[in-house]
């Protein structure tokens, strides 16, 4: 190969990786910022439904919903601040509704003595409500009363 | 022996004599303010050790039980009053405070031996450390909570309805105190496993209590 042809591949290559880094853009993001690092404003945090009155489900496997505060409730390692009141051995005092005998099956149906661990961090299904209006478009309907 | 008996007579004899170069005014002035610089400084120093900085200055404070209050209410909240950590492990009482100031001389040993020099150290003392503040906030039907939280300054209107029903039915009747119900509120717990709830039945409560039909 001549020193020229060399040469002319070089300038060939450079060019093209020029055009590509034109052609090919970020694809725009999804979520948060671009760039990532710029700081998002913080909305104001609503105030979370806390009357108390049990609400309906949506649809038959929807996880109830806290209709009180829980800021500040442990889910720890060692111990789990929900259970004091809604764990089978405390309802009577209580007074709030016990979970569900599906939280003490483990994978295989087995009924357990207490609350599998599986079912042991409560808001990852249940969470308290705000009223606000939705953040993305629904056009859910319950089958029901959807007939 | 029979030296300090010597000496403790020589003592008590020159107590007992009186001045032979000072005068009265100068004894009893000067005696006066002695006292005064004396109880100054001992007070100044009392209230030094009720300071975020004294107990942030060991770092078991600082990087256990201090992280973990940064995160709740009494931290940081919206109306911007904050509880240190003297509001509620420090009686305001002198006496009582002196009492707790003494007994915390224990922690001083635990610092002095790295009893919870470390983080598993200090979990696994937790529920002990624990017990004994709620031991204490018992005894003294939870003084530091009521120092902010009166009961008789608590609208039970503007709580919510359980809330509210609970603190007529347990609070105010006197059955039951701030930290019985009210445990973790500023640091993570520790295992609680057998820690009853603090509103959980008790055998004697059962048969007072008034049943919804």
């Amino acid at each position: 190969m001549t020193a020229g042809r060399a040469l002319l591949v070089v300038v060939a290559v450079l060019a093209a990786a020029r055009a590509g880094a034109q052609q090919m853009p970020d694809a725009p993001r999804l979520t948060g910022n671009s760039p990532p690092t710029t700081p998002v404003p913080a909305p104001p945090v609503p105030r979370a439904v806390t009357d108390d009155i049990r609400r309906g489900r949506n649809y038959p496997e929807q996880p109830p919903i806290i209709p009180h505060a829980i800021e500040g409730y442990q889910i720890t390692l060692h111990t789990n601040q929900c259970l004091t009141c809604h764990a089978r051995q405390f309802i009577e005092g209580s007074g709030a509704p016990m979970i569900s005998v599906t939280h003490f099956m483990d994978r295989d149906g087995q009924v357990l003595a207490d609350v599998t661990p599986r079912r042991y961090f409560c808001n990852a299904c249940h969470v308290p409500q705000a009223d606000v209006p939705p953040l993305v478009r629904n056009t859910f309907r319950d089958a029901l009363q959807a007939r | 022996m029979g030296a300090v008996s010597v000496w403790l007579r020589t003592l008590w004899s020159v107590a007992r004599s009186p001045a032979g170069v000072l005068s009265l005014g100068f004894l009893t002035l000067g005696g006066f303010a002695c006292g005064l610089i004396f109880w100054g400084a001992f007070n100044t120093a009392l209230e030094f050790t009720n300071t975020e900085t004294f107990c942030l200055s060991c770092h078991e404070m600082r990087s256990n039980v201090y992280q973990e209050l940064s995160h709740t209410v009494h931290f940081s909240n919206r109306s911007g009053v904050r509880a240190i950590c003297s509001d509620c492990h420090v009686p305001h009482n002198w006496t009582v405070k002196i009492a707790r100031k003494m007994q915390a001389s224990k922690e001083v040993w635990g610092h002095v031996f790295g009893t919870i020099d470390t983080r598993q150290r200090f979990l696994d003392h937790r529920l002990e450390l624990a017990e004994h503040e709620w031991a204490r906030f018992k005894a003294n039907d939870s003084l530091e909570c009521r120092n902010c939280h009166s009961a008789v300054a608590m609208d039970l209107s503007k709580q919510t309805a359980r809330a509210a029903r609970i603190h007529q039915q347990y609070l105010l009747t006197g059955q039951r105190t701030c930290i019985d119900c009210h445990k973790g509120i500023a640091h993570e717990l520790p295992d609680m496993a057998g820690v009853s709830p603090g509103w959980a039945e008790t055998p004697e409560l059962v048969d007072t209590r008034q049943r919804s039909p």
